[in-house]
């Protein structure tokens, strides 16, 4: 990092988006910045909504005493014209010393005000809400770097399985994980850390038993089992699994995102089924299906042991795997 | 038939002729017991076989079941005030019903012969509400009867503590002519559609005059029966799966989306009149309750829906197969969708009889699989892989 060593900061920052947790790392960054370069900043923030465009012109006007400060404009796009005004024209001759940090929900309220801050020079730093599945596994090998750890993304995909969208929540598995790891995490790391999420288990006990890994689809099982998963959501995760890779492997080749809107599934997910293709043929994969067929209908109440019924699924994969590779 | 055609109770039960003998003597005092169970194939008239035998049951004028008295004319037009009818909405008849309906049935009759209580599918009754049936079944009131209607007197269906006090009525499949007939004569369907949609029907009579009278059920029909050309990849299988399911479900909603708004606006209008004095939160939580059991009601006769319009579908595309098969042994039998006979003569020579025997049993199999609940994606995408690989 350069930044300690030519402690040039930024004078205004706009923060535009809401997520929550991508807005308030942006604004405790600045802060630390500023901090870098003046230990004893002051940091006041502000809500836009509310604030007088006098107290305002106060607070960015030169300091008697000198010094460094952070002024944090929570919620820009709520900004009254008057408030707007005095914003703009400050951003034209910013105080050195002062930086100004605008939250703004990116929507379009308010559109015009953030539109003109970045005109004026602002800089951004984009905060939006992460709806593609790509940012959010991003999100989490980035997180892993940050804190001095490693994952591959389908141990990240799988960690999004478990935990879900919630980038706060996500951050806080990162962090556990690399604390308790030491920062080495792959995809059984993930499933032993959340056996007890049905999605975790189903989908792993699936992903491993469609490509064919039998003692990782065999484990993935046990612990879902353990942990009191209902059998019927691994068996539909099962046939979902079979399903998926047929439709991706029988649309041929082509990108992910040519696929995505023909199959009707999101690119990660064909692409991950493209990658599971590989050693399927035509015919493994109509045995296979059959083997889902039997097998849900089996959890649902036609097998003395369920669990059995599940564990035989996995291995008519792997035979149909092989059978067709042959 | 020509004599009583339209008149005779009886009439609309089609290539029935010991059954109909049977009933007719009963009603006219000859051999009448408290509780009967019709059976038969789907289509076969199980409940058009009740409710004739309950117009001849509550027929005041000669010969018995005469169609104009009005005794046999309330019955037949659902009006009679001692004749009731348990037809399952969802999946299973619940017990409170059940057990409301005995009760009634236990009074003496208002106006008629009779005091008669129908229930259409005996064998979606649960445990329980078996059990109430079974009760006044044992110690039938002197003027109740009771009439079951299931596809067979197997244990599966009727328990056997019922079955064994039940007086058995095996109803057989009707012959395409005979449905053909019908058609022609009751609902005046030209002839040569009538027998194309009479064989397509499989001796389904209701979905016989369904064919003939609805343009969408052909259209839906045809897309079935198009399937197996269609079925060139893997892909193509999901596809086709994905294709009889959205039918399946579009079906089933045009069939209960209108039922279901009105049911739900009447419910919230009889809510609505509440009011808002005393008492009213304990009554909105108890309407939020109220609404939620109409729907789940809703939820389980759309599912039953959709799973009888996929059936209907699966058995279309099992004629088809039986069809093809019948042309590789060139069987003296009539064919089923005789509309595409050139179809399944070109798939005849394509194919070795094995492996169209696998279909049809791949298409079997399927409708085995979703009646014991698998999930009817599943079963039907497993199926169309089957019937791609041949
Ligand atoms: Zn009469």
């Amino acid at each position: 990092m350069s930044q300690a060593s030519s402690p040039q900061l930024t004078p205004v920052l706009l923060v535009l988006g809401d997520e929550e947790l991508l807005v308030s790392r942006a604004v405790a960054d600045a802060a630390a910045r500023a901090k870098v370069v003046d230990p004893d900043t002051e940091v006041r923030e502000f809500d836009a909504s509310t604030l007088l465009p006098g107290e305002l012109a106060g607070l960015l006007s030169p300091s008697l005493f000198g010094g460094n400060r952070v002024a944090v404009l929570r919620g820009g796009q709520d900004a009254k014209k008057d408030l707007v005004a005095v914003i703009l024209d400050y951003v034209k001759a910013p105080d050195p010393d002062v930086t100004l940090v605008i939250t703004h929900a990116g929507g379009a309220k308010g559109k015009a005000f953030a539109d003109s801050l970045v005109k004026a020079g602002a800089e951004v730093v984009p905060a939006a809400k992460l709806s593609k599945h790509r940012d959010r596994v991003d999100f989490v090998t980035a997180e892993f770097r940050r804190l001095g750890g490693k994952c591959g993304n389908d141990a990240a995909e799988a960690l999004i399985e478990a935990v879900g969208h919630d980038l706060r929540e996500l951050a806080a598995a990162c962090s556990q994980l690399v604390a308790d790891t030491g920062g080495r995490v792959d995809v059984a790391t993930i499933g032993r850390y959340y056996k007890g999420k049905a999605e975790v288990s189903g989908f792993t006990v699936s992903d491993a038993a469609v490509a064919g890994d039998v003692p990782a689809a065999l484990e993935a099982l046990r612990w879902a089992l353990h942990a009191g998963v209902d059998p019927v959501p691994i068996a539909d995760a099962l046939a979902d699994g079979v399903r998926t890779v047929a439709r991706v492997a029988s649309a041929g080749r082509g990108s992910a995102f040519q696929l995505a809107s023909t199959l009707g599934m999101p690119a990660w997910k064909i692409e991950k089924a493209q990658r599971q293709a590989r050693g399927w043929t035509p015919e493994g994969l109509v045995a296979a299906m059959q083997a889902a067929a039997v097998c849900n209908a089996d959890v649902k109440g036609g097998a003395e042991d369920r669990g059995y019924a599940l564990e035989r699924t996995i291995m008519a994969f792997a035979a149909a795997r092989q059978g067709g590779a042959k | 038939m020509t004599i009583v055609s339209g008149v005779d109770v009886f009439a609309h039960l089609v290539g029935q002729p010991e059954a109909v003998a049977s009933l007719r003597a009963a009603a006219s005092g000859t051999g009448m017991t408290h509780a009967w169970l019709f059976t038969g194939p789907a289509g076969s008239g199980r409940s058009v076989a009740a409710r004739s035998f309950a117009a001849a049951l509550q027929c005041v004028s000669k010969p018995v079941g005469c169609g104009t008295c009005r005794g046999c004319h309330m019955v037949q037009t659902g009006n009679h005030p001692d004749v009731r009818f348990v037809v399952p909405e969802g999946l299973s008849i619940p017990v409170a019903l059940m057990r409301e309906l005995v009760m009634r049935a236990a009074t003496t009759p208002a106006t008629g012969r009779w005091q008669i209580l129908i229930v259409e599918d005996a064998d979606r009754l649960t445990e329980a509400a078996g059990n109430a049936l079974l009760k006044a079944v044992e110690e039938p009131p002197e003027r109740t009867v009771f009439l079951l209607c299931a596809p067979s007197d197997h244990p599966d269906d009727v328990p056997l503590t019922i079955r064994s006090r039940c007086r058995v009525v095996t109803l057989r499949q009707p012959s395409p002519d005979a449905v053909a007939d019908l058609l022609m004569s009751r609902d005046g369907i030209p002839a040569e559609l009538a027998a194309m949609v009479a064989s397509a029907a499989q001796g389904h009579v209701g979905r016989a005059r369904r064919l003939a009278r609805d343009p969408e059920a052909r259209t839906r029909r045809a897309a079935v029966l198009a399937v197996p050309r269609q079925l060139s990849s893997v892909g193509a299988a999901f596809d086709a799966a994905n294709g009889l399911i959205s039918a399946a479900e579009a079906e089933s909603d045009a069939a209960t989306a209108e039922i279901d708004a009105v049911e739900r606006a009447e419910m919230e209008t009889a809510l609505g009149a509440g009011g808002t004095g005393k008492g009213a939160a304990g009554a909105v939580r108890g309407a939020a309750g109220q609404l939620k059991e109409l729907e789940r009601r809703q939820k389980s006769r759309a599912t039953r829906a959709q799973r009888d319009a996929l059936d209907r579908a699966l058995l279309d595309l099992a004629g088809f197969y039986r069809d093809v098969l019948a042309n590789q042994w060139a069987a003296p039998v009539r064919a089923i969708h005789s509309d595409v006979h050139a179809v399944a003569q070109a798939a005849a020579e394509r194919w070795s009889p094995e492996s169209t025997l696998r279909r049809l049993e791949a298409v079997m199999q399927c409708r085995t699989a979703i009646d014991a609940n698998v999930k009817p994606r599943i079963a039907v995408e497993a199926m169309m892989l089957s019937l791609w690989k041949g």
